[in-house]
């Protein structure tokens, strides 16, 4: 069994988790028009396959991965591609995205099966990775990093423990609870494809100690199955052990290194929601086109969790959950430690959309910050061992320098330290803004060396190209002055009458020039071209005479 | 339906603030604050008074010349509690301008000089503190002898006339009325080439001397040292400061008072004299001008243990409280330059 | 008196020998002053500094013959570093070079476009695509948003459009509730 150990700062919030905990998970309806965002997932934005008008089915794939890192999306419902545009997303910015609108037809009508059909204990590991990927599965615990890539990025049978992450530390967040309770036997089939697909020594299921139903359930599912090579362990409630790093730590107390992948000390850490789909993706062959979203907090009605499909408006759900109460302030999209505020409730439900959290007026209503004291119960907190106060200090006069000596890219974004802090100093938004600004300064930098570089490329070329223009037309005049000479000397030498007229000619040559000066390139032209100069001519004259009029 | 996007997570924030923080210290402080009501009498009020009106004031007057927000910086508390330290810092009988000018000089060249709360490298309290003790070394000696012991302890009246106009009492003169504390005398005591064991034959000395450490002395710092407790428990301060200070300075007495015990005086006596205890769970933790860092903190602790163990014995001040406070403050920045702790997973790297 | 007069200029000649060999022997090695400007600044080659490019500029700059205030693309962050580098004092951009504004890349309108390639003479970045009676077309990712391709257009088809904010190139604001700065009046 494992001696479970404990990661630094954290803390202990109040779960609010039974508020939707009450009923099973409902599927949420059909609703008329479904915006599937493209970049659902870190990385690049998957390739386009259909165009405005198709005819989509259910499980269709609209947009293929690309190279690197990227994940597929697939059409949640069958129906007609109505818009392919940018609209209004759930980022943080409320910046809008490349989105594919489909106007569904209720007929749910599912796309033709793919080919393997076999059991997946018969296929080779390619083939279960490819089913993965082609089904755009992403981490669902809120990275929404391409699952297949995870997988891939680790050397073969390196995977010592494969820790599968139930324990839902934020507050209020219920679907991976539900999940466990009510679908153990499946997450239990899709941890056993993901420990085949790594040849992972140990497996152990990960749930925080308030779960007690989602433990039992798994409990049960594993012994009816008679598995004995996964464990549950059971954790204590703490706030954020459900962060990878933290996890880990917890359960096997080894730090995973700063800058480096759980990977690299033989650990791989997956969601329970995202074993959920990897079971769907092989056994049902179901690509991701749903979820389990909490819809909670204390503006709504009836709070519940729900099986939605990507791309549903949120204001949908909202409906479905009975709407909000009348005090409603605001609604989050995530936790409420993590999760971001929304500027409104049209945009739809992405894979990453875990809960959307309501909000009453007075959680709502911005505390004005004081000054820092530096009190110290940030750094308390923070379960990155930083020093908060003093990230925030470089970060708000800008010393960048500085906070990445004290480690900010570290910083996990937990909130632990804003949570507490008794100035009410945004910390979490500091960082946020200096990492941002940090990275947009690094791409900057790039450009402006890579723009260096090419102006100096052209420089160069033009100082090139002038010598060589230079070499040319010296050798040119050293050829003519030599020419000249040779050509005076013989003249010189053979006829000086003949030089003689020769002035003469040149000198009424001169005298005819001066008169009528003739166009260049006159001469050998075709019939056509010159009666056309002659047009021009005329035009020219008319045209003059015109502006002499006027 | 729209809503306001505008902040970062979390979204979740404590409901206290710093004000409450600065009432629970306050509050915490009044056992000692009675104590020393009980053992010297009305002057500890008006000092009070005259400290908290004086910082109150000069606070909103540098607010308003800064343009800045004067009713909610007020309300944070932080003068005032700058100023209680400072008023039980200072000799009970100190003349009204006295407190007056010490104040001032804690708020406006202690604090707001430097920014304000937040800003201040140095604890405004000891920055006033020392400024009076410079300037005014005669009337920094104003103290008395404890109530207990007392044959000639002041009422409200001779008080109030003795503060505010320097009225002494009919028939008394000021050698009668005040008296050096415990810590003074052991220094004249000492410095004249006495033992401490000789100190029951100094008939005034040996008067001083308590159960444990100074008379009365010892129940204020008793005293202290439980508001201090309860600051603790409520997570209002950090351990490491306080701990740092007594365990330094009892380690470092302890050491000498076993070396030579007729030269130097025992943990307990340093511990319960002067404003240890103040100082160790009050002055000392002021967490702006103190290091930030864990290890620092403990750091920071024990460097004003030593250097008021060094002032005390081999300084010329009986007591060095606000000294060995301002040259820790000063190196507060590079305590916590060397102190950065080793962020997640980073500890098996160099 | 001559004694003091001897002792003081061995003593002179003896300082005046170690600083001078110190100075060979522990010289700094690092960038040029010149490479040190040149890598804080925009690298548009916009010319809005007077000064044919970024390199004329950092090397006025380094010789004390321009002040630091003279460069709107780079604009206020610019103007800040360059005084920290050189140590001195920050000073406001010279509206007389122009104004600091968001960057922006050339777009060409490409109906319009008769293929005259004065346009991609005038790039400093070779960002200019195209040949002589064709279309041209801008690399956006090379594009330094300097503005010089504008004057030499003869139909006017180039415009310069702000980069497009993304939620990949979105940033974080920093929280405005700063208590730093003073109330306003």
């Amino acid at each position: 069994m494992f001696q479970l150990s404990h990661f630094k700062g954290g803390l202990v919030l109040d779960g609010h988790k039974k508020i939707s905990t009450s009923s099973a998970i409902k599927p949420a309806i059909l609703p008329a028009r479904l915006t599937v965002p493209l970049q659902q997932h870190i990385g690049h934005t998957p390739e386009l396959l259909v165009q405005l008008g198709d005819q989509v089915l259910k499980g269709q794939c609209i947009a293929k991965a690309t190279d690197g890192i990227s994940a597929s999306i697939h059409a949640p419902s069958s129906g007609r591609v109505s818009a392919i545009d940018e609209q209004a997303v759930a980022h943080p910015s409320g910046l809008k995205a490349l989105c594919v609108t489909i106007e569904t037809d209720g007929k749910e009508q599912w796309c033709e099966p793919s080919a393997l059909k076999q059991n997946y204990r018969d296929s080779s590991n390619q083939q279960l990775l490819n089913i993965i990927s082609d089904a755009g599965i992403v981490g669902l615990g809120g990275a929404t990093f391409p699952t297949a890539i995870k997988l891939q990025s680790c050397e073969p049978a390196t995977i010592n423990t494969l820790i599968i992450n139930g324990a839902e530390c934020e507050p209020y967040i219920s679907c991976d609870d539900m999940l466990m309770r009510e679908r153990a036997k499946d997450i239990v089939l899709g941890i056993q494809i993901l420990q085949q697909v790594l040849a992972a020594k140990q497996t152990v299921i990960v749930v925080e100690d308030n779960k007690p139903q989602a433990i039992q359930s798994l409990q049960q599912a594993l012994q009816k199955q008679a598995i004995d090579n996964i464990d549950v362990i059971t954790i204590p409630t703490r706030y954020p052990t459900g962060g990878e790093k933290q996890l880990i730590k917890v359960v096997t107390g080894k730090e995973v290194p700063a800058n480096g992948l759980p990977a690299d000390i033989g650990i791989l850490c997956q969601n329970v929601a995202t074993a959920y789909s990897v079971y769907r993706a092989v056994y049902l062959d179901q690509p991701l086109i749903s979820r389990i979203v909490t819809v909670t907090g204390d503006a709504i009605n009836e709070p519940a969790n729900f099986e939605v499909l990507i791309g549903t408006p949120m204001n949908e759900l909202i409906a479905q959950a009975g709407g909000y109460t009348a005090n409603i302030g605001g609604l989050v999209m995530g936790g409420p430690m993590m999760g971001f505020s929304l500027p409104n409730d049209t945009l739809p439900v992405t894979k990453a959309c875990n809960c959307l959290l309501t909000r009453v007026t007075e959680d709502t209503r911005q505390i004005p910050a004081q000054a820092c004291i530096r009190c110290g119960e940030c750094a308390e907190v923070c379960p990155a061992n930083l020093l908060p106060q003093q990230l925030y200090w470089y970060s708000s006069s800008k010393n960048f320098d500085r906070a990445q000596d004290l480690h900010l890219f570290d910083c996990i974004e937990c909130g632990c330290c804003s949570a507490v802090c008794p100035s009410h100093i945004p910390l979490v938004q500091y960082y946020r803004f200096a990492k941002t600004e940090i990275w947009a300064q690094e791409k900057e930098r790039k450009k402006s060396d890579n723009a260096r570089q090419r102006h100096e490329f052209r420089e160069a070329r033009i100082a090139r190209e002038k010598a060589e223009r230079d070499e040319k037309l010296r050798l040119k005049k050293e050829l003519l002055a030599k020419k000249k000479i040779e050509e005076e000397g013989q003249q010189a030498a053979v006829d000086p009458k003949k030089a003689v007229i020769e002035a003469a000619l040149a000198r009424v040559k001169a005298k005819k020039d001066n008169t009528t000066e003739k166009p260049k390139n006159t001469d050998n032209l075709t019939p056509q071209q010159q009666q056309k100069i002659a047009e021009a001519d005329q035009r020219r004259q008319q045209k003059d005479n015109k502006d002499e009029a006027t | 339906m729209q809503f306001n996007s505008a902040t970062s997570s979390p979204h979740m924030m404590r409901d206290d603030g710093i004000s409450q923080l600065m009432l629970q210290l306050l509050f915490a402080l009044t056992p000692g604050a009675i104590a020393m009501f009980y053992f010297f009498g009305w002057g500890v009020v008006f000092n009070l008074i005259v400290a908290i009106s004086t910082a109150l004031i000069a606070e909103a007057a540098v607010l308003r010349l800064r343009q800045r927000e004067i009713k909610n910086t007020l309300l944070d508390l932080s003068a005032v509690v700058t100023a209680c330290l400072l008023a039980l810092a200072l000799p009970p009988l100190a003349p009204w301008w006295l407190t007056l000018v010490a104040t001032l000089f804690a708020i406006l060249l202690g604090k707001h000089l430097y920014g304000g709360l937040g800003f201040n490298p140095f604890n405004p309290a000891m920055v006033g503190y020392v400024v009076v003790m410079i300037s005014f070394p005669r009337e920094m000696t104003f103290w008395l002898l404890p109530s207990t012991i007392n044959p000639a302890a002041l009422g409200f009246i001779d008080s109030f006339n003795l503060t505010f106009f320097s009225q002494l009492p009919a028939a008394m003169s000021w050698d009668s009325i005040s008296s050096a504390t415990l810590l003074d005398g052991i220094k004249n005591h000492l410095s004249q080439g006495h033992l401490l064991s000789s100190i029951d034959t100094n008939q005034q000395l040996g008067n001083l001397f308590g159960k444990l450490a100074g008379n009365g002395w010892e129940w204020i710092n008793l005293c202290y040292l439980a508001g201090g407790l309860w600051l603790f428990k409520n997570r209002i301060i950090d351990w490491r400061i306080p701990l740092g200070l007594i365990s330094s300075l009892s380690l470092l007495s302890l050491l000498f008072y076993l070396i030579d015990s007729e030269q130097y005086l025992s943990p307990s006596t340093h511990l319960l004299s002067g404003g240890i205890m103040l100082a160790a769970f009050f002055i000392a933790t002021d967490p702006v001008s103190a290091s930030t860092t864990p290890r620092g903190r403990i750091i920071f602790g024990a460097g004003i243990g030593v250097f008021i163990y060094i002032i005390r014995q081999w300084g010329g001040y009986p007591d060095g409280i606000a000294f060995a406070v301002l040259l820790m403050n000063m190196a507060a920045p590079l305590i916590d330059y060397y102190t950065v702790p080793a962020a997640f997973g980073k500890r098996d790297q160099s | 008196m001559i004694t003091a007069l001897l002792i003081l200029s061995i003593l002179a000649a003896v300082f005046g020998l170690i600083l001078g060999y110190s100075s060979i022997r522990f010289k700094v090695e690092g960038d040029p002053i010149v490479d040190q400007i040149d890598a804080i600044l925009p690298q548009t080659q916009c010319g809005q500094c007077t000064y044919p490019g970024c390199r004329p500029y950092a090397t006025a700059i380094a010789n004390g013959e321009a002040p630091i205030n003279q460069c709107p693309p780079g604009g206020e962050a610019t103007i800040l570093q360059l005084a920290d580098l050189l140590g001195v004092e920050p000073l406001e951009l010279n509206p007389e070079n122009g104004e600091e504004s968001g960057p922006t890349v050339a777009l060409i309108d490409e109906e319009n476009c008769i293929g005259c390639t004065l346009c991609i003479q005038a790039c400093p970045v070779d960002a200019i695509f195209g040949a002589a009676k064709q279309m041209h077309t801008i690399i956006s990712d090379e594009c330094t948003g300097c503005d010089l391709c504008l004057p030499p257009c003869p139909v006017d088809c180039i415009d310069m459009v702000p980069v497009k904010s993304e939620t990949t190139n979105w940033k974080w604001s920093m929280p405005v509730s700063n208590d730093s700065t003073p109330k306003a009046k």
